[in-house]
């Protein structure tokens, strides 16, 4: 990686929920923003610079909060920004936050991002019909399921494997206290006999809607150095972006997403992801993304991305646990989404991951997509420098 | 800090309502200019950023629909922020920080003329308390003049002299959307619509966008003559809460231009991201801009095309030391009510 070297030094979330009526938006960022600062064992008075993430305005229908919320996040006197690249904005946001360390510009930055759902109204934000483009009535399961059918057409998977993922980062959300789904009861029969939303994905094949907010403090190497618990150094990061109209596009397998993992990996000098990281936090909001995503990074050869998950290769006692938060399936707060990514990673390399660490956890990757399968960002972190 | 210069600017033909063209058909041909006259081949730009803000249009993912116009493929390194494109120029400085790429390509864009920018941007406001009264952005920016007013000795003929100047300097800008020689009785004679406010204090209602192009280390001598120098840039934010603040003043501008170095030399020319009369002389005041030609372009009183209306300050100012002359040059960009958040940057040539 180039630049100064970086590291996250505090991460803090919400509890995660459908509702979070005991705050507004300005109390969810500060909850997450507050627990980040006492993980790093700092004040608002530390901070250099806020970098905020969060999808589209139109979901809580209020245009460029980070204005709002500057108070809230003790950013008045200081820079401000606002990212947002569509579903991967907290991970890009996490890299913006990064970028200002990076460039040797501030030395202790807060990021922050979030989605407050049950004051919005995500089907609708998406849905806004507009003079000659097609409308996304079915909001984004409905975008996808055609891309997951095109994918079990082509690798031959059974039809049981998405029902496997749903269940298995279920199960690792019991793990972790801020997961909005808790459903000690899952299993296959159960998710088998949810509703049918969009061929092939079940209601509980989905991401739920959440309210929820991720933050972190990213920090220079002589601020890592001197924190009170072990940093996550930054190996590698990447964005890559391509258009949505696009004849020559794999929206199966998208070539950005295959480029932006081939730089993180080259940054982080990583040859064979599954054997030389520990772990991964994969954005996974539709069950079948995951043997798609495995394929799209490197873990497997094309095709045989199912056969991975089929086998227990990603669950939490498998030799490449994806998702032992429990992932974007058993929580969505679709802003914060990517950047709880990033930072449950950050988390296993710190050792800091509770009853959801993975053992050995030196280096790990973090991703996030969005728009239509279009938009990538991804970290790789680990214990010791880079 | 590694030297980054701007090598090309492309803004279009700004206009009050081009009803032909969508957000993507207007940025385009702005995006192929800006690249064309930096001679820097697209696939070899490092790094793209942009600014822009969906409820310009009321449909989400305006920067989703620009990214097939900027030809991303094969795919890009790209980012975008919610916020006007002069912060995209900011996060793109950062990125050529890192020392790893050496151009970038950062472009703002924005279809005002679809909605009634006044009342949408009301929606910026604390949506618990103040967004539901609907403030709208003049009368916010009435209180303003009315503050400013009451503690500066200024007078509504001083707004107007600012009005007369700028959309007179806007007959000599091809891009300008309201260009007109007035005089300072003239436009008093205008009723207020929001006091001390007349129409003639307030921008034009504009379509548009820019684009520049960023180059560092031995690259910039490869492509440009006479390239613009980010001496320095830096952005600072003020408390949401109007009533909080000192609205006479703009504190978080006079912050930014102490980090970006504003105040060192006395700049040439200075472009500033004002969109209301009283504005340009709030942040005269804040960046000290006795002796220098401000808005030489009209500013956003003569073209405000919102979301990029900063970015073509700073492409203005650059384009100054480019091509006019100028030796340094300050640009401003606000974003928020009442200028609640502002970024300096101050350019310099050889």
């Amino acid at each position: 990686m180039s630049g100064e070297r970086t590291a996250v030094v505090g991460i803090g979330q919400t509890r995660h929920a459908a509702v979070r009526a005991d705050v507004s938006m300005a109390g969810l960022v500060r909850e997450a923003a507050l627990r980040a600062l006492e993980d790093a064992e700092m004040t608002w008075a530390d901070i250099d610079a806020v970098v905020i993430g969060k999808a589209p305005d139109m979901f809580e229908g209020v245009v460029m909060p980070e204005l709002y919320l500057a108070d809230a996040l003790g950013a008045v006197g200081k820079p401000m920004m606002r990212v947002h690249t569509a579903g991967s904005v907290g991970g890009s946001t996490a890299l913006v936050a990064a970028g200002l360390v990076q460039g040797g510009i501030y030395e202790r930055v807060l990021t922050v991002a979030y989605e407050k759902q049950s004051e919005s109204d995500a089907m609708w934000g998406l849905t806004v019909p507009m003079p000659f483009t097609a409308p996304l009535v079915a909001g984004a399961g409905g975008y996808f399921a055609p891309l997951i059918r095109a994918y079990m057409a082509r690798s031959k998977a059974p039809d049981h494997i998405g029902m496997m993922v749903a269940v298995k980062d279920r199960k690792n959300a019991l793990r972790n206290p801020y997961a909005h789904l808790h459903l000690p009861d899952i299993d296959m029969k159960m998710v088998e006999d949810s509703p049918m939303l969009w061929e092939p994905l079940r209601y509980l094949e989905t991401c739920p809607s959440s309210d929820g907010a991720c933050a972190m403090v990213i920090a220079s190497e002589r601020v890592a150095d001197a924190a009170p618990r072990p940093p996550a150094w930054i190996h590698g990061h990447a964005m890559r972006s391509e258009p949505t109209m696009f004849a020559g596009r794999d929206q199966v397998n998208p070539q950005a997403g295959l480029d932006c993992a081939a730089d993180v990996y080259k940054q982080a000098g990583i040859t064979d992801p599954r054997a030389e990281l520990a772990c991964a936090e994969v954005y996974v909001p539709f069950s079948w993304y995951e043997p798609m995503w495995l394929e799209n990074l490197g873990f497997c050869a094309e095709g045989d991305g199912w056969k991975l998950t089929e086998a227990g290769a990603t669950a939490f006692e498998g030799d490449i646990p994806w998702n032992p938060s429990g992932g974007v399936l058993s929580s969505n707060p679709i802003g914060a989404s990517g950047m709880l990514r990033f930072a449950e990673v950050a988390l296993q390399v710190r050792g800091l991951a509770g009853e959801h660490q993975v053992a050995d956890a030196h280096k790990a990757l973090g991703h996030a997509y969005g728009g239509g399968s279009q938009f990538f960002a991804m970290w790789i972190v680990g214990s010791d420098k880079p | 800090m590694r030297d980054v210069a701007i090598v090309a600017f492309a803004q279009s033909k700004h206009v009050a309502n081009d009803a032909e063209h969508n957000e993507v058909e207007i940025l385009m041909p702005v995006v192929s200019d800006a690249v064309e006259q930096s001679g820097i081949a697209r696939h070899d730009l490092g790094f793209v950023c942009s600014g822009s803000c969906d409820y310009l249009i009321g449909a989400p993912f305006s920067f989703v629909s620009a990214l097939d116009a900027i030809g991303a493929w094969p795919p890009v390194s790209e980012s975008h922020v919610e916020m006007d494109a002069a912060w995209a120029l900011y996060e793109a400085w950062v990125r050529l920080q890192h020392g790893d790429i050496d151009s970038a390509l950062v472009y703002g864009f924005g279809k005002s003329s679809l909605g009634d920018v006044s009342e949408i941007m009301s929606l910026q406001l604390d949506p618990y308390y103040l967004a539901p009264l609907w403030p709208d952005t003049v009368s916010l920016a009435a209180l303003q003049a009315r503050a400013h007013l009451a503690t500066s000795g200024r007078s509504e003929r001083d707004l107007a002299a600012v009005v007369a100047r700028s959309r007179k300097a806007a007959l000599d800008n091809p891009n300008a959307v309201r260009a007109e020689d007035r005089s300072i009785d003239d436009i008093l004679a205008e009723p207020t619509i929001a006091s001390p406010l007349r129409e003639a204090d307030c921008p034009p209602v504009t379509d548009g966008a820019a684009a520049i192009v960023l180059a560092a280390g031995d690259l910039v001598r490869q492509v440009s003559k006479r390239p613009a120098w980010i001496r320095g840039i830096d952005h600072r934010i003020e408390t949401h809460s109007i009533g909080a603040r000192d609205l006479a003043v703009s504190s978080s501008t006079s912050l930014a231009g102490e980090k970006a170095d504003a105040f060192s030399a006395t700049p040439d020319v200075a472009e500033l991201h004002a969109q209301f009369s009283h504005e340009e002389l709030i942040l005269r005041d804040a960046l000290g801009l006795d002796g220098a030609v401000v808005n030489p372009s009209g500013g956003p009183l003569a073209a405000n095309p919102v979301m990029a209306a900063g970015l073509v300050r700073i492409g203005e100012a650059a384009s100054r030391i480019s091509h006019g002359g100028a030796g340094r040059a300050i640009a401003h960009a606000t974003s928020g009510p009442c200028l609640q958040q502002n970024l300096v940057c101050v350019l310099e040539g050889d």
